[in-house]
């Protein structure tokens, strides 16, 4: 291509002048490259085998900023239009907005993700004046004079931020504004991805780090060529940051690591093959990345939980969660700095491994007792009842005390010793089965005599108060857990949480298949006329286009990969697309795929927000493969044809987005008034499926 | 030599078996073609007619000595042996064509189980209770166990045949041969009513008779009777157990790369190369599915009376059955009318299958949290046939309970009353908030207590499963949801007991916040009559007489695989332990073995317990591959190439086959909560002892460059194997429970602590 044919700077938003600057760019990088690569000694032959990786240093390409910063004032402004409303709880609200009060207040409390997500709201609601008085019952209550907007400002902003960084992103990858605005409009227009930024939630703060988190590691890639410089560091770190930010705000950012690290594992792959760097250069990249990938991200987030831990110092409702010793460095706890009886003395006879006991019940006085019936819950297990009274009882009411992991004579510590109880008659051992009894039970758990004694923590009890007037106390202190086994237990606690988080009967459950097809929303203000209604669901428009251009992604890959294994003749252009499609569509599938598959196999309680990052993969994809398309069009058309063709189909995409976001706005933006099956509302005729309720 | 026959009756024409035998033995037979008058072929005339037999006599050594292990004294114990008493109970029912649902698996395994037991004419009466029972005189044991002794022992040559198509030499497969026949597991698997044996063998199948397809270079027809054969096995394999499912996926993996490769072929024509294509399509996708829809429908139409389960299907289901439900149902109106009188079953079948049901009893004033009821009459759903279970189905517009003559069907969006038979209350929902669930509000049969709550009993009739926009309600066929008209509630099943004053029975409420789809809003209508008594003396006596028959109804086959599949695959059931039962972890030491049968009065018993020297020496071979492996890739991406490229590629289509099997059906087991057997791993363990010598020939041909090495090698070899051989031996009267051991020799026997032998008490 001539130098004539090149365009200058042009700010007009015509498309195909556009297109054409993007080639002449392309075609000054390349020549520009070449003696780079020269000078860094990479073989040429390598260069134009990746011919759409070709890295973009800054200042070479004349992006178009009006663009970018058209992006940016429309992802804000969407964002924080009305975010004030509604004044009261929302939804989830309830659980974080609380959270960040308790960093405020410093109290200690559990939840089943890490911490890194709620911290930062506390922080924003402290900076922005909230003093942590608001006690976020439950979702309705008015937020009356207390600032809340700090929280939601923040969440908002970083909500802001997804649009952008997707926009670069597929920029990067693409090196074509017009796929990186399909995008981009697609998740600014987009109703769930507004509501879901709106709100005191982890998701915007996850989301966030994960989009900046495959940023990085692309700009990281873009800087390939030339290694260990300023800008390769701060990219590689900049990545390992993100990943413990994501980690560090949900348990669901794993698998933005995995996706990082296939990235960087095919990435020393190619490093390894190539035969012109020597063998201890390509330890130092690897040596590099295990530094900046691994141990950075996991010092980070081990930094995290500490400043966690020493930020809430006080007792709170939390505590029960964690085990007695966990508990006794806990302001306000009645395990705290107290002290317990334990001697060596011989004065009293201790209990040892081995030895024979009977347990009585200290209000009811009756006997611990087991007995050849069935469990009210678990069939296989023996019934464990309370017997006799006032010390009568008969032989079943005998245990033998076992120390795990004692020998015989042991002596039975509080709190440190990890006890079995086996019952002398029927040899069973005392079992905790996890099942919660009916009504009658009062929803307690149950307890079971269980005949496999294979050793388990079900069946492991430790002895937390203890009273004796004749033992001198010992202070609990000694029992102070260091870090690492708070930050295991810590751990052990949350992905139990996790797991235990089972559907309840009369609540919503969304399966994974609903996601994708956009089947059904939540609710997230308001149920009936008279309330001012958020209905988080995602643009119908945007989600279904993204569904068709996955299933139009596969058709193409699979096209366009059969085409060039059958060696047909295909000219430069669809060459450079159906390698684009490849590398940028595979990473962003991937992404995609990484995001929603293990979904299926999770056991825990799903909601209809979890979709929402692999969504954001979705639009990218969608926006590379939708203009890849639009340029494959002269494919079937005379070029004059199809260059009018892929304009109107651009602006037809962008005009369709719009015109839904204008349909749908009110289930971001609230309404009010009569449901959508009743003429009167907002959202008349505009319930597609019969699922939605608003 | 290859002869084309021509379809002439009197030539014989036998393919060699095995061409590449060492010790081959052949024999040339050969007579004078019939002369054919009116065929012009010279040639043909002077050729002789011939066969060529090839017989490799190492594979028929093999073959007996696996056929002499497997099959032996097969009769022996004469007692239920371990999981014999889950399987056994299929096959008896099986032989009385009486319906039943495992969801452990599809039906060919149970068919399979079911055909040996039929050829040696077992009449399936037999109780199978309790493992150790012994079988009673007349029964033909032998029979019921033989046809997975012969899967089992068939499976002994099909992996001397794999290593050959995997192109290892001889020596290699008999190796492998010699592991398999030798594995103490495998035996213990095979010789009794077990499955297992029969999913391994058509797994081998499948993999060697698709590698055979791949390659055979020659481009004849001949060749994709393997591939459909490879499909059919997959389809059986599948249609054992659910497991067979990882083989098959891994299969179609590997033949999608070796189609890729095809497609790649710039050679090829488009034409052919879109033709192979599709036969691959048609033989490893179409044809798989096509069978396993095949051994539903078989398992369909052989069990077609009703049985224990039906009550876990729906009505149409139970009604396609002989007896139980038909015998009904049979002869009742299709359409219901105003006026009929109906029982109306939940669609949803937990906790338990039940019909709504209402008695003279009311809610209690005040329950024991201290909320207040509306005190009318309970209205629960009741798991057993009751007399009141009937409901009459009233027009609001009129007063009488009998139906016009023509009957006025109800359709769809019609508004109704519901009036209890017995009692002659109507079906009634308030916002009062339910007894157990006060999310949702109350049913109840209406009593006017004067205390300004009016009767709100009127209901809309939503058939979910309609097909027109108007359609009539039909019996067992519609799936009806009622809606209540002043609170546009649905009438639902919520699954929770009732406490002692319900008399335990179901709670049903009506639901303003529902999900859209759930299966316990819907209620189907199962027994139907047209009401004809004006009197309610009469009306009882009515509704206490059972049901006119007449007419069969039929529902689809393909409405019966899907339901039966779905209920196959979501039926729950409690999660059990099992003394045996050991985590995947443990089965790579052994660290547990199943007791399988102990005898009633002696210490002769049976155990699962694997071959421990061939077992510790398979895994050290596959850790052995997968550093090999790493190490090769990680050489030859830096350009050094230490073996040729031919021998490269057979390394790694010996790991896609043994290794990658060995992932497949290991790495599930670690995701699985299901409770899990040592047994379940005998698949992975084939591909492992098949693994072991091939990467020793390869080492050996490939690494082992001084003949002094070699000679080690070929010495350790022979040692290892004597000591399977002992190893085989020492525990050959637990695996066939016969001699009988005295107490201190199973002492000895006991190798790991964490074993479970047993002792009987002199």
């Amino acid at each position: 291509m001539d130098k004539a044919d090149c365009p200058s700077q042009n700010k007009t938003k015509d498309f195909s002048t556009l297109r054409n600057r993007k080639i002449c760019a392309s075609k000054a990088q390349q020549s520009s490259f070449s003696l780079l690569s020269k000078h860094k000694n990479v073989q040429p032959a390598e260069m134009s085998k990746d011919g759409t990786q070709l890295p973009s240093p800054p200042g070479h390409e004349p992006r178009n900023k009006t663009l970018l910063i058209l992006v940016v004032v429309l992802s804000f402004s969407t964002r924080f239009y009305k975010l004030a409303e509604p004044p009261h709880v929302c939804w989830d609200e309830t659980h974080f907005g609380k959270m960040g009060s308790y960093y405020i207040n410093r109290t200690f409390f559990f939840d089943v993700h890490p911490p890194l997500g709620k911290m930062l709201i506390g922080f924003a609601g402290f900076m922005a004046g909230y003093d942590g008085t608001f006690p976020f019952i439950k979702p309705g209550d008015k937020y009356e004079e207390h600032n809340y907007l700090g929280m939601r400002g923040f969440c908002a902003a970083l909500g802001s931020c997804l649009p952008i960084f997707a926009y670069l992103i597929v920029m990067e990858l693409s090196q074509a504004q017009s796929a990186a605005l399909i995008t981009a409009s697609l998740l600014i227009f987009d109703t769930g991805c507004i509501t879901i930024s709106q709100y005191i939630l982890l998701d915007p703060i996850l989301m966030f780090f994960i989009m900046a988190a495959v940023l990085s590691m692309i700009k990281f890639n873009q800087q390939k060529y030339r290694p260990f410089t300023a800008p390769w560091w701060m990219w590689l770190v900049l990545c390992g940051a993100n990943l413990s930010g994501a980690v560090g705000v949900k348990f669901v950012g794993l698998f933005i690591i995995v996706l990082v690290g296939l990235n960087t594992i095919s990435d020393l792959w190619v490093l390894l093959g190539d035969l012109n760097l020597s063998l201890v250069d390509v330890l130092k990249h690897f040596l590099a990345r295990v530094a900046g990938l691994i141990l950075l991200p996991l010092f980070l987030y081990v930094t995290i939980f500490a400043v966690h831990f020493v930020v809430l110092n006080k007792s709170g409702p939390g505590d029960g969660f964690f085990s007695s010793a966990f508990q006794s460095r806990l302001i306000g706890n009645n395990l705290h700095n107290v002290s317990m009886p334990e001697s060596e003395s011989r004065t009293p006879v201790l209990v040892r491994h081995g030895d024979i006991i009977r347990l009585e019940h200290k209000e009811t006085t009756r006997n611990l007792h087991a007995h050849r019936q069935e469990a009210p819950l678990t069939k296989k297990h023996f019934q464990v009842t309370g017997y006799g009274i006032n010390g009568s009882g008969d032989s079943n009411d005998l245990w033998r005390v076992e120390v795990c992991g004692g020998q015989r004579g042991d002596l039975v510590k509080v709190l440190r010793s990890k006890v079995r109880f086996l019952h002398k008659a029927t040899g069973c051992v005392l079992y905790s089965s996890g099942k919660t009894l009916p009504k009658w039970g009062w929803e307690q758990v149950e307890v079971t005599c269980s005949p496999y004694l294979k050793e388990s923590p079900s069946s492991q009890w430790n002895i937390e108060d203890h009273f004796h007037p004749e033992l001198p106390n010992i202070s609990l202190s000694v029992l102070k857990p260091n870090f690492l086994e708070i930050l295991l237990e810590s751990h052990i606690v949350m992905i139990k949480g996790n797991s235990g988080l089972k559907p309840k009967d009369n609540e919503m459950n969304s399966k994974p298949w609903h996601w994708p097809i956009n089947y059904q929303g939540l609710r997230f203000s308001g149920v009936n006329e008279t309330e001012y209604r958020v209905y988080l669901l995602g643009n119908p428009v945007v989600w279904w286009i993204n569904l068709a251009s996955l299933g139009l992604y596969v058709i193409m890959v699979a096209v366009a990969s059969i085409a060039i294994k059958r060696g047909l003749p295909l000219n430069q252009s669809r060459l450079e697309h159906s390698r684009l499609l490849k590398r940028a569509g595979g990473l962003l599938l991937l992404g995609w795929l990484l995001h929603y598959l293990p979904f299926y196999a999770m056991g825990r309680v799903l909601y209809y927000h979890h979709y929402f990052p692999a969504m954001l993969f979705n639009s990218m994809l969608t926006g590379v493969t939708l203009d890849i398309l639009l340029k494959s069009s002269d494919l079937l058309l005379h070029s004059v044809y199809s260059d009018r063709l892929k304009v109107g189909g651009w602006l037809l995409l962008q005009l369709s987005i719009l015109y839904s976001f204008y349909l749908f706005h009110p289930l971001s933006y609230g309404m009010m008034g009569p449901l959508a099956h009743e003429p009167g509302s907002a959202m008349a005729g505009l319930k597609w499926m019969d699922s939605w309720d608003f | 030599m290859f002869l084309d026959c021509g379809g002439k009756p009197e030539c014989l024409e036998k393919k060699p078996t095995h061409v590449r035998g060492e010790h081959a033995n052949s024999t040339h037979n050969r007579s004078q073609p019939g002369s054919e008058p009116g065929e012009p072929l010279p040639e043909m005339l002077q050729l002789p007619l011939v066969v060529t037999v090839q017989v490799d006599l190492v594979l028929v050594l093999i073959s007996s000595l696996a056929f002499l292990t497997r099959l032996s004294c097969l009769s022996y114990p004469n007692a239920v042996v371990f999981d014999e008493v889950y399987y056994g109970q299929f096959v008896s029912l099986y032989m009385k064509r009486i319906f039943f649902i495992d969801d452990s698996g599809p039906p060919l395994g149970h068919i399979i189980l079911a055909l040996g037991a039929y050829l040696g004419g077992f009449d399936g009466n037999f109780v199978w209770n309790r493992i150790g029972a012994e079988y009673p005189m007349g029964m033909n044991v032998w029979s019921l166990r033989l046809l997975p002794a012969l899967c089992g022992a068939l499976c002994v040559p099909l992996g001397y045949l794999l290593a050959l198509e995997l192109k290892f030499s001889h020596v290699s497969a008999l190796g492998a041969a010699v592991l398999l026949l030798l594995e103490n597991s495998l035996i213990v698997q095979s010789r009794f009513l077990l499955l297992e044996s029969v999913l391994i063998f058509f797994v081998l199948l499948a993999l060697l008779s698709y590698l055979r397809f791949q390659n055979s270079t020659s481009s004849s027809w001949s060749r994709y009777g393997w591939l459909l054969l490879c499909g059919v096995s997959c389809a059986a394999a599948v249609g054992v157990k659910y497991m067979g499912l990882v083989s098959y996926l891994l299969l179609l993996g590997v033949a999608s790369v070796d189609t890729w490769n095809v497609i790649g072929d710039r050679a090829a024509s488009h034409l052919s190369v879109c033709v192979q294509c599709f036969c691959r399509f048609m033989c490893l996708l179409v044809v798989p599915a096509l069978l396993y829809i095949f051994w539903f429908y078989i398992h369909l139409s052989v069990l077609n009376h009703s049985g224990p389960h039906d009550q876990l299907m729906s009505s149409a289901f139970q009604a396609s059955l002989k007896g139980g439900l038909s015998r009904i149902t049979k002869g009742q109106p299709l359409e219901v009318a105003f006026g009929s009188q109906v029982t109306l079953r939940s669609s949803a079948s937990h906790p338990v299958p039940c019909w709504l049901h209402s008695h003279k009893a009311n809610y209690p004033v005040r329950y024991e949290n201290g909320r207040g009821s509306s005190h009318q009459q309970q209205v629960t759903c009741y798991p057993f046939k009751d007399v009141n279970n009937w409901w009459i189905i009233k027009d609001p517009n009129r007063q009488d309970l009998v139906v016009d003559t023509p009957p006025k069907p109800v359709h769809h969006g019609d508004v109704i009353q519901l009036v209890h038979g017995m009692t002659s209350r109507f079906l009634n929902s308030h916002d009062v908030a339910a007894p157990m669930s006060p999310h949702a509000q109350e049913v109840s049969g209406y009593i006017d207590f004067n205390v300004s709550m009016p009767a709100q009993n009127l209901w809309r009739v939503d058939i979910t499963n309609r097909e027109a926009k108007s359609e009539v309600w039909k019996t067992i066929v519609s799936d009806v949801r009622l809606v209540h008209v002043n609170t546009s509630a649905v009438l639902k099943l919520s699954g929770v007991s009732l406490p002692e004053w319900g008399f335990r029975q179901l709670e049903v409420v009506a639901e303003k916040a529902f999900k859209v789809h759930s299966s316990s809003l819907g209620w189907t209508v199962e027994e139907h009559r047209y009401g004809t008594s004006q009197e309610q003396k009469d009306r009882e006596v009515e509704l206490h007489s059972p049901t006119h028959i007449d007419v069969d109804r039929k529902i689809s086959f393909w409405a019966k695989f899907v339901e039966l599949q779905w209920k196959m695959l979501t039926l729950k059931q409690e999660e059990s332990e099992h003394k045996y039962s050991s985590s995947p972890v443990e089965w790579i030491t052994m660290k547990t073995n199943i007791a399988y049968w102990l005898h009633t009065s002696t210490n002769a018993q049976i155990h699962l317990i694997g071959n421990l020297v061939s077992w510790g020496v398979a895994h050290l071979s596959m850790l052995a591959y997968q550093l090999l492996a790493v190490i090769y890739l990680l050489r030859r991406r830096r350009g050094f190439k230490d073996i040729s490229d031919g021998a490269w590629e057979q390394f790694v289509r010996l790991g896609c086959v043994c290794v990658g099997s060995w992932l497949v059906n290991f790495v599930p087991f670690l995701l699985m909560e299901k409770t899990i057997f040592l047994y379940h791993y005998l698949p992975a363990l084939c591909y492992l002892h098949l693994l072991t010598p091939t990467l020793l020939e390869h080492v050996h041909t490939h690494l082992l460059s001084s003949p002094t090495h070699r000679r080690l090698l070929h010495v350790c070899v022979i040692g290892v194997l004597l000591y399977v051989f002992l190893c085989f031996w020492t525990f050959c009267p637990l695996t066939y429970g016969t001699p009988e051991l005295s107490a201190s020799q199973l002492q000895r026997l006991k190798w790991r602590d964490s074993w479970d032998i047993l002792y009987r008490r002199q």
